[in-house]
């Protein structure tokens, strides 16, 4: 079992909300994932009168728990108050730290996630940033409180997989919080392969949402994110990488 | 300062326009397959040689589209303040010369306003004006974002270019997107059209959008007005545009529009016509070209062309709008900038929208986010 700041998860696939066609569609959708931690980008729901927003009620279960994020802040001051302001609308000490200064390709900006982290970490936050795969930024964030590291696997929304995978096992094998992989996967198959490296959680949301069947796709990447969680827990057998020459290149020892 | 105007000048119109129809169904099939569109395969997109590959554009249009907005609209509405103006502008409704009464809503009617467009499901405006700039000016802007602020997540406007300052001083009320169309970029042409006012400056308008980034607005808003000069011809100077303020203020947002001139009282004809087959064209080609950009239709559309280009490439669209100073609930009858197509109410758009299996957004931006 996944366990952030003492509350356990069974389910290690995280979701998001944005680009469905319906909100009803995106509830089945959630629903049939499993998922318990969704994210919702504080900007598209009415945190004045939250009561009655319909994203919101649609999300209201037991076992789904809340992550806003703060998608549309530009740096770390804007951050912390989009922060406080979630913490007061949705009723949660959870953030997802999305700093994109660049609204083009929706790159993290480190410096200022750092920065926020810091600051929301010391406020008693659960802070969950959303950065580049870079190793060092990872250990820098744990130092400042962190509760996850939240690497992309590739630009966001482009779906191509896990272009940093080199870095993505740089930052699991160092890692002292839970690493999930957050953005680019575009397949179950790119989730399964974020889990047999040994993330700890995937959060996807274009590849379900934006799918012909959402609801399927979405049990799609619940089954692909239990397999490769468990093909990580049995070991993965070594891939062989060479191949034994004919005329053995050490054979001279023997003679 | 650079701006954009230091590359404009490396350009010349009939150069670029010849450029644009000697493009081929080869140049047209490099641009399709291409990974990484250039503005040379935009000009094959937009060229004639594109148009017996208008499916195939659209299709790719529609995939892009999805997989970076999903399948959401967003939903906005004009709020016009008023309809003084000192330009004048041969195709407007609210040119200095068009001998109509002219208005400028109050706080108190700007409120009457506010109630029905809230009433309409609204969460997103678009402050909209002429050039009158002894009446409507930056005080008159801010009283106006202020009594509005409370109301609205995302305020939007659509007024005369202003110096940078200005823009300064409008951000900390809640601006956060700025439409500023060219009109066209044909520049002799541009002064035909705009013979008086400080509209007629060319340059000044064309170095708005640089004034825009610097003072570090969220989103601008770029087009030019079809039917005044030829259209592929102007639209490559907008994507030239688009592509150059990207790379220079990357922290802004971009849209794009093209709305192609309607009727109006005493109004030009227009000198180019544009099909609705081409208009499909265009932004299918924007949407090629940039996958990143947002693009906007107005109710000057039609509904049966609106209904159908939902899937296509665009991003947000508006409806139930009024193009006259008190049209919501002061004064329903004044004078319309343009004519509108479409006149379904947001209720209407929103279930069209729905039935095409897309989700309509009437909020995606909080005015909190900004400190």
């Amino acid at each position: 079992m996944l366990t952030i700041a003492g509350k356990t998860f069974n389910s290690r696939l995280f979701t998001g909300t944005g680009k469905f066609s319906s909100s009803a569609l995106m509830e089945e959708a959630l629903l049939a994932s499993g998922s318990e931690l969704v994210t919702v980008a504080l900007k598209r729901v009415d945190v004045k009168n939250n009561q009655q927003d319909d994203l919101l009620i649609r999300l209201k279960y037991p076992h789904i728990n809340l992550l806003p994020n703060t998608s549309g802040v530009r740096n770390a001051k804007e951050a912390v108050f989009a922060a406080q302001l979630a913490r007061e609308a949705l009723e949660t000490n959870w953030i997802k730290l999305e700093i994109h200064p660049d609204p083009k390709y929706l790159m993290p900006d480190p410096i200022e996630t750092l920065k926020a982290t810091e600051e929301l970490a010391k406020m008693g936050f659960v802070v969950m940033p959303y950065i580049h795969a870079d190793p060092v930024l990872c250990k820098r964030l744990e130092d400042a409180g962190t509760a996850v590291v939240m690497p992309l696997g590739s630009p966001i929304g482009s779906n191509k997989g896990l272009k940093t995978i080199d870095f993505l096992e740089i930052i699991i094998s160092q890692s002292n919080v839970p690493v999930i992989v957050d953005a680019g996967i575009g397949s179950p198959s790119d989730a399964a392969k974020a889990m047999e490296i040994g993330a700890d959680a995937v959060l996807v949301n274009t590849a379900i949402a934006v799918s012909n069947d959402p609801v399927k796709m979405a049990v799609a990447f619940q089954m692909a994110v239990e397999a490769g969680r468990m093909a990580f827990e049995a070991k993965l057998a070594l891939p062989v990488v060479h191949a034994i020459a004919s005329s053995p290149l050490t054979s001279f020892l023997d003679e | 300062m650079s701006s954009f105007n230091d590359i404009f000048e490396t350009y010349n119109w009939d150069d670029t326009k010849a450029s644009i129809y000697a493009k081929t169904s080869a140049d047209v099939e490099r641009a399709l397959v291409a990974s990484k569109r250039t503005l040379e395969d935009f000009k094959a997109l937009v060229s004639p040689a594109a148009a017996p590959y208008l499916e195939q554009m659209a299709a790719i249009s529609q995939q892009l589209t999805l997989k970076r907005f999903g399948k959401v609209i967003q939903l906005y509405v004009p709020l016009y303040l008023s309809n003084e103006c000192n330009n004048i502008c041969t195709y407007c409704g609210f040119s200095y010369d068009n001998k109509v009464r002219r208005k400028t809503l109050s706080p108190m009617e700007i409120m009457q306003e506010v109630a029905v467009i809230k009433d309409m499901g609204y969460d997103h405006v678009l402050l909209v004006t002429g050039e009158a700039n002894l009446t409507v000016n930056v005080d008159y802007f801010k009283k106006t974002l202020d009594l509005i602020r409370p109301h609205f997540a995302h305020i939007s406007m659509e007024v005369q270019p202003l110096d940078l300052e200005d823009y300064g001083q409008l951000t900390p009320y809640g601006l956060n997107t700025v439409l500023v169309y060219q009109e066209t970029y044909h520049q002799e042409d541009y002064k035909k059209h705009h013979p008086k006012g400080k509209k007629s400056n060319f340059q000044y308008r064309l170095e708005t959008p640089d004034r825009l980034g610097q003072a570090g607005i969220h989103k601008m808003g770029l087009g030019v007005l079809i039917g005044l000069e030829d259209w592929r011809t102007d639209c490559f100077f907008t994507a030239l545009h688009l592509n150059y303020l990207e790379k220079q203020y990357w922290q802004s947002k971009y849209s794009l529009s093209f709305p192609r001139l309607r009727p109006f009282s005493g109004g030009l004809e227009p000198k180019v016509e544009m099909s609705d087959r081409e208009l499909v064209q265009l932004i299918c080609a924007y949407r090629l070209f940039n996958e990143e950009v947002e693009l906007s239709i107005s109710t000057r559309e039609s509904s049966n062309f609106r209904n159908n280009i939902i899937k296509l490439g665009i991003t947000s669209i508006s409806a139930g709008s009024k193009t006259n100073p008190g049209g919501y609930a002061v004064e329903p009858e004044a004078l319309e900038q343009f004519e509108i197509s479409d006149e379904r109410s947001p209720q209407e758009i929103a279930k069209m929208i729905r039935a095409q299996g897309y989700e309509p957004v009437w909020k995606d931006w909080d005015n909190c986010l900004v400190k």
